[in-house]
């Protein structure tokens, strides 16, 4: 329980400085610790495999990419004045705060009927066996995507053969 | 009672973290720090999925869910920084006020 409290509360230390800090390596940084604790955290919770899945997804190659875009486009330290008035996002956070926590916590404090629980194999090839197909297609889509957007070359346009030509 | 309470502990800590990524897409016109605070926003909503299924009994299909929802989010991620960095290419900057094209 004080482990638990630990390591939530310090993914929401990692999480208010990702967000805060003004130079973009170290909010990326800052993003890392919190999905290592928040590893640290499901593991806590029991659900180990997705423990394994956040930290080498969220905390390893998720950065890698984070630092990899940052080297590329540049480390910009300004800051940029919010569009939304601070006040006004400070009244909406609070009004979601509210509701978030009326919404949810109620619902999911109240008893369930108890059922037989799957796996987690066969809830990822079982039961949600399509979920997992998309899911890699998904991944195949979003490795090319990102190659057409990195490529830095001009596309080429053919112009269409004149009927002269064909002939 | 002590599962009860770990369980609680989670919950506030998702409501917590949850706001803080929403406040942060919000504020912030940096596009790289708008991934940022996505990510931030994504991992509380990986820490619900789990918290749910585990307080209804099926952490494994809670589990599942958030499994799918680390890919779908580092998809999106990978996407995301792509095109800031095509934004900082064509417009030198990452500023989301200044990539605007429309004049009004």
């Amino acid at each position: 329980m004080i482990v638990q409290t630990l390591t939530l509360a310090g993914m929401l230390i990692c999480g208010v400085l990702a967000v805060a800090s003004p130079r973009l390596l170290i909010s990326a940084l800052w993003l890392a610790g919190c999905s290592a604790l928040l590893a640290l955290a499901l593991a806590n919770l029991g659900a180990t495999e997705v423990a394994v899945v956040e930290l080498s997804v969220g905390a390893g190659l998720v950065t890698v990419i984070f630092v990899f875009a940052i080297s590329i486009a540049g480390d910009e330290p300004v800051a940029y004045a919010s569009i939304v008035p601070r006040p006004l996002a400070w009244v909406l956070m609070g009004l979601f705060f509210l509701l978030l926590a009326g919404l949810i916590v109620p619902r999911l404090l109240a008893p369930v009927p108890g059922v037989q629980p799957p796996s987690i194999l066969q809830a990822i090839w079982q039961v949600r066996a399509i979920d997992t197909l998309l899911q890699v297609a998904l991944i195949f889509c979003g490795v090319l995507g990102s190659l057409g957007l990195l490529s830095e070359g001009e596309i080429s346009v053919k112009a269409p053969r004149a009927e002269g030509d064909a002939k | 009672m002590t599962g009860i309470s770990v369980w609680t502990v989670s919950l506030v800590a998702v409501i917590a973290v949850v706001t803080i990524g929403l406040y942060g897409l919000l504020i912030l016109r940096n596009l790289i720090k708008i991934v940022v605070a996505l990510q931030v926003l994504a991992k509380g909503l990986i820490l619900v999925m789990v918290t749910a299924g585990g307080l209804h009994g099926s952490l494994a299909v809670g589990s599942s869910l958030a499994v799918t929802v680390i890919v779908a989010d580092t998809v999106v991620t990978v996407i995301a920084l792509s095109l800031a960095i095509q934004v900082r290419r064509r417009c030198g900057t990452l500023d989301i006020r200044g990539i605007s094209k429309l004049k009004g």
